[in-house]
């Protein structure tokens, strides 16, 4: 059976005051401002509509969902009529039935006659309603003017659009406009000739539409549908499940029929998403049934050989064997382990623990260490725990919102559309880019400020809007004296407020006008609840941790910590990043981010394995390759990472790779990773097992087993399987008792148990005796480390600087269709929308060079080269160009450079300099890189048999 | 790991911290380096510096000092 949802028919309404009023006899009470409909559906009684929903405004529209009241004349929509003390309702009568039916006759005489019996069309509610309304024939002649004949808009890759079974209901605009904000859709024509069109009547596909799928939520007539649904039928029951994209950490249905996938439909009391999805989560699964999934494992003694496949004995066997002969040969601490942000809670913890229980030392890393590492260490270093501080509700109190190094409405568009509602309401946005990001002017949003830094000066503009905010007593006194260290205050206050941090003096380098910083500065310092959005162009520098650390000092200065609407929130990339960082897998800290070298932290640890722990840090991941390349560092387990596509300066990381005795790759597809690598192990998809994932406002919920492991096990079951066969026996029987573990270990997560997620949906850790339920908001009334930290964030230019060989900074980031690497969504229809990246440059540049829109270009730094198409655009300034990393053809990271955060080795992929000049076509990596890629994907044909 | 790029990553780190009063600098890159850095790396900058440290600014090299005296995983 399909999961359960109760449509309300119109949005909960939150009121001090209640109203009782009486429905066919039945006294409810109400808060005041609820609708009819929705007070009625409270007490179960169930009134016809087709043009309201619960999770839109109520229009008003089809007529259906009419009542009459005692005392009042005529009849009466009751979900645009709100609820009234002492009022009486009659949702039955005999003149309300006959109204409804010849209501819906009319809808129907201008449908298809075979919908009310079509078995696909069974689910959807105009077929529901017209059964409600004792709808059995059509006394309209067929043949008159209908909007049968009107072509199906079948250009989007997921859905289809077809207007003869539309009722003009308005949902879809609704939704548009309302849940996702894009406003792509609109009615065209007037009365008969009324018509749904996207944007300009452009069809789906070309027109604005980014398919995140509400307008086929919300189309009450199945005129908006899924193709997967035409295909395969209705699905028959259902599953509540987590996205494994970005994280945002949706909650969706997945939809089943049989053992097959229909569909993702968000789930309506999803706590992160409420009911809202964007095309990556919503349609963009297709990839876990791909025919590239490799299914089998495959050993091959050299890289240069081709894959033998071999049974999960075997391959386990050999894993085993090879990883123990390196450490017999090179010492303990010649091999390491990688932990994926893709996978589960329960897999990142049991791949730290295989690292340190079984392997003997701390080699363990996670992708995070290119992406949020910095969060981990500025977050930690000032408010004393490494995340964000509010759950993503609490932007609807903001008033004032800081996007700062982040792309919403691309890397993370659930939430986007959710600032974007505020935004409408009235809160304030100070967008801080370099590029002209959607946010900055989009329908109905525009931002107050763009600051368009040169990229690498973050820190610069963070020091400046700190700057304004001391010098001109714009401080949050009281909260800074109740809250913060004093000492540490005082030596940061002077610091800052030093002229060198002036915005007219940053002015030359950060190419922002002073005058727009300060007005900037004012606003975030007295508009009311000032939140603070970042991302990977903040943390993806050379001064990573230290603009992390400067946002926070923004934050504890204005005294915008520590209640709903305020904030330091990092965007996190992938599903599961928090996750991965919670779960111990920086090679210095155990789970809870508890330093290895704590011993009593180890002590609970090594109760508990059974093992000493090594109390010294183990190697990060770029320090792995440098190892390798001198050494001491010879074999790698990599579970779900494709890091020789992610990970900057390519050219180092495959050399590092090829270096290595025994690489070990887990995952769905053979990546560019796995073209160095010894032992494949077929991975798992999110829809193949049970565990949890940990979003980017700490929510951990529950991923479930929606189908079998298509390759027979899911992921942390293979790396039981490789602990039991390096000696270190592993005995769990289901996901669920990894969490227990990670909960007896774990302070943050003691209250967490599967039992518990399954009873609250979620819950945002730290979740303990103190706080059973969780903490949405974290800092209330103390941080905690105590007292707030200030720290002194002196600016410090990347020693990466453009000069007349690479006169350009390069920045990169990723697109809305996409996702990281691309690994998913490359195998989706997805790339219809972004079949290569390209190279974003200015028009002036563009013209300086002789290139022109479309054409290849080489890209080239001190790193490495490769080529490209180019858009000329005015979205990147002059002097910066931008590209994505989807694509393995272009391997954009071949170009950037090892430079790193100074505290964590976060890659400084937001700063390298290029040049750009015409190019015929791809470069001499691109093609050499090809053909190594065609060799080492060679699996080899088995032996016939005699 | 090259000495050249091991000198820049502590240099780097040094210069976060040279902020502070010289002893706080001091302190923070040595606990910086102790906390976070494998104690291979940390050997092997101990070896340049005992090679003579070219390239090491001042914080670092006086960091370095810190921990060699103090760090008996990466002095062995």
């Amino acid at each position: 059976m399909p999961v359960p949802e109760i449509d309300y028919g119109t949005p909960a309404v939150s009121s001090d005051r209640t109203v009782t009023l009486t429905v066919d006899g039945e006294k409810i009470a109400v808060p005041e401002g609820t609708s009819i409909m929705r007070a009625a559906m409270q007490r179960g009684v169930v009134i016809p509509r087709l043009c309201a929903t619960d999770s839109l405004a109520a229009f008003g529209s089809c007529r259906l969902c009419l009542v009459e009241i005692g005392g009042r004349a005529g009849t009466l929509a009751s979900c645009t009529t709100p609820v009234a003390e002492g009022m009486v309702v009659h949702t039955e009568t005999e003149r309300l039935r006959r109204l409804r039916r010849g209501v819906m006759e009319l809808y129907a005489s201008d449908h298809p006659r075979e919908w009310l019996s079509d078995p696909k069309l069974a689910g959807n509610e105009l077929f529901q309603m017209a059964a409600a309304v004792g709808l059995r024939e059509i006394r309209y002649p067929e043949d008159v003017t209908t909007h049968l004949a009107k072509p199906k808009d079948e250009s989007n890759p997921y859905f289809t659009f077809d207007p003869a079974r539309c009722i003009v209901c308005s949902r879809c605009v609704r939704a548009c406009a309302e849940i996702q904000g894009t406003y792509a859709l609109t009615v065209a024509g007037r009365g008969f000739a009324s018509r749904i069109v996207a944007s300009e009547d452009d069809g789906f596909l070309a027109s604005e539409c980014v398919s995140c799928g509400a307008c086929v939520q919300a189309c009450p007539t199945s005129a908006l549908v899924e193709k997967s649904v035409i295909e395969q039928g209705m699905p028959e029951h259902s599953v509540v499940t987590t996205c494994a994209y970005c994280g945002v950490g949706c909650s969706f249905k997945a939809e089943i029929k049989g053992e097959q996938v229909v569909r993702m439909v968000p789930w309506k009391e999803g706590q992160a998403n409420h009911g809202h999805s964007c095309v990556k989560g919503r349609f963009a699964w297709g990839y876990a049934l791909h025919p590239d999934r490799i299914l089998e494992p495959m050993v091959r003694a050299r890289i240069t050989d081709p894959w033998c496949k071999v049974s999960w004995e075997e391959a386990i066997a050999h894993a085993a064997a090879e990883l123990k002969r390196i450490q017999a040969a090179y010492g303990r601490s010649a091999v390491g382990g990688i932990t994926s942000s893709r996978c589960t809670n329960e897999e990142t913890f049991l791949v730290q623990k295989l690292v340190r229980a079984a392997f003997g030392n701390n080699n363990v890393d996670t992708c995070a260490r290119v992406c949020h590492s910095p969060t981990g260490y500025g977050l930690k270093t000032t408010f004393g725990t490494s995340a964000g501080t509010q759950d993503f509700d609490s932007v609807d109190h903001a008033d004032v919102i800081i996007v700062m190094g982040a792309n919403p409405t691309d890397g993370h568009p659930v939430f986007a559309s959710r600032m974007k509602r505020r935004l409408q309401d009235g809160a304030k946005l100070i967008v801080i880019d370099p590029r002209c990001i959607d946010l900055v002017r989009t329908p109905h949003v525009e931002a107050a400020f763009h600051l368009p830094l040169r990229p690498g000066t973050n820190v610069a503009m963070l020091n400046a809007l700190a700057h304004v905010v001391v010098t001109e007593g714009l401080e949050d006194e009281a909260f800074i004296e109740e809250r913060c260290d004093p000492e540490a205050y005082a030596e940061w206050r002077a610091f800052v407020a030093g002229p060198h941090n002036s915005p007219e003096v940053v002015e030359p380098f950060t190419t922002v006008p002073a005058a727009l910083v300060r007005q900037a500065a004012r606003l975030y310092a007295t508009g009311g609840n000032g939140a603070i959005y970042y991302g990977l162009g903040v943390t993806e520098h050379s001064q990573g941790s230290t603009a992390v650390m400067a946002l926070a000092n923004l934050a504890m200065a204005t005294g915008n910590i520590g209640r709903p609407g305020v904030g330091v929130n990092p965007l996190r990339g992938q599903n599961n990043v928090q996750g991965s960082c919670d779960m111990g897998s920086f090679p210095h800290e155990l789970s809870g981010y508890r330093h290895i070298s704590e011993t009593a932290t180890r002590r609970i640890f090594e109760e508990r394995w059974g093992v000493t722990l090594d109390p010294e840090p183990g190697l990060r991941i770029p320090n792995m390759f440098d190892a390798a390349l001198e050494g001491s560092f010879k074999g790698l387990y990599i579970q779900g990472e494709d890091i020789v596509q992610s990970d900057p300066d390519t050219r180092h990381v495959t050399a590092g790779l090829s270096a290595m005795e025994c690489v070990i790759v887990q995952d769905l597809f053979l990546n560019e990773t796995a073209q160095f690598a010894h032992v494949f192990l077929p991975g798992s998809s999110f829809l193949e097992k049970d565990g949890t994932f940990t979003n980017a406002e700490r929510r951990i919920q529950l991923v479930r087993r929606v189908v079998a492991p298509r390759a027979r096990y899911a992921d942390w079951e293979a790396t039981v399987l490789l602990s039991n066969a390096l000696g270190y026996p592993m005995h769990y029987g289901h996901a669920s008792e990894i969490m227990a573990e990670i909960a007896a270990t774990t302070p943050t997560f003691a209250g967490v148990s599967f039992a518990k997620l399954e009873r609250l949906g979620s819950v945002q850790w730290p979740c303990n005796d103190a706080a059973p339920a969780g903490t949405p908001v974290m800092h209330i009334g103390k941080f905690v480390r105590g007292q707030g930290q200030f720290v002194v964030t002196e600016y410090l230019p990347t020693e990466e600087k453009v000069g007349p060989h690479f006169p350009l900074l390069l920045t990169t980031g990723r697109i809305l269709s996409q996702y990281n690497v691309g690994t998913q969504t490359r195998r989706t229809p997805n790339s219809l929308w972004h079949e290569e990246d390209r190279l974003e440059i200015h028009p002036h540049d563009a013209e300086e060079r002789g290139i022109r829109d479309g054409e290849w270009v080489r890209l080239e730094s001190r790193a490495g080269a490769t080529a490209l198409r180019a858009l000329i655009t005015e979205r990147v300034a002059p002097g910066v160009v931008y590209t994505t990393f989807h694509h393995p053809d272009t391997q954009t990271n071949v170009v950037t450079t090892e430079y790193s955060d100074w505290a964590t080795n976060c890659p400084e992929y937001k700063v390298t300099a290029v040049q750009v000049s015409p190019a015929n076509g791809p470069s001499e990596w691109q093609q050499s890189y090809r053909a190594l890629g065609e060799c080492a994907r060679r699996i080899a044909e088995p032996a016939p048999a005699k | 790991m090259s000495p050249e790029k091991l000198t820049r990553m502590a240099n780097e780190i040094a210069r976060f911290f040279a902020s502070k009063p010289e002893e706080k600098a001091i302190a923070g890159t040595a606990d910086h380096l102790r906390r976070f850095w494998d104690p291979r790396m940390r050997r092997q900058i101990l070896a340049h510096l005992e090679a003579g440290g070219a390239g090491l600014e001042p914080i670092a090299r006086a960091a370095l000092l810190r921990l060699r005296e103090t760090d008996s995983v990466a002095a062995c």
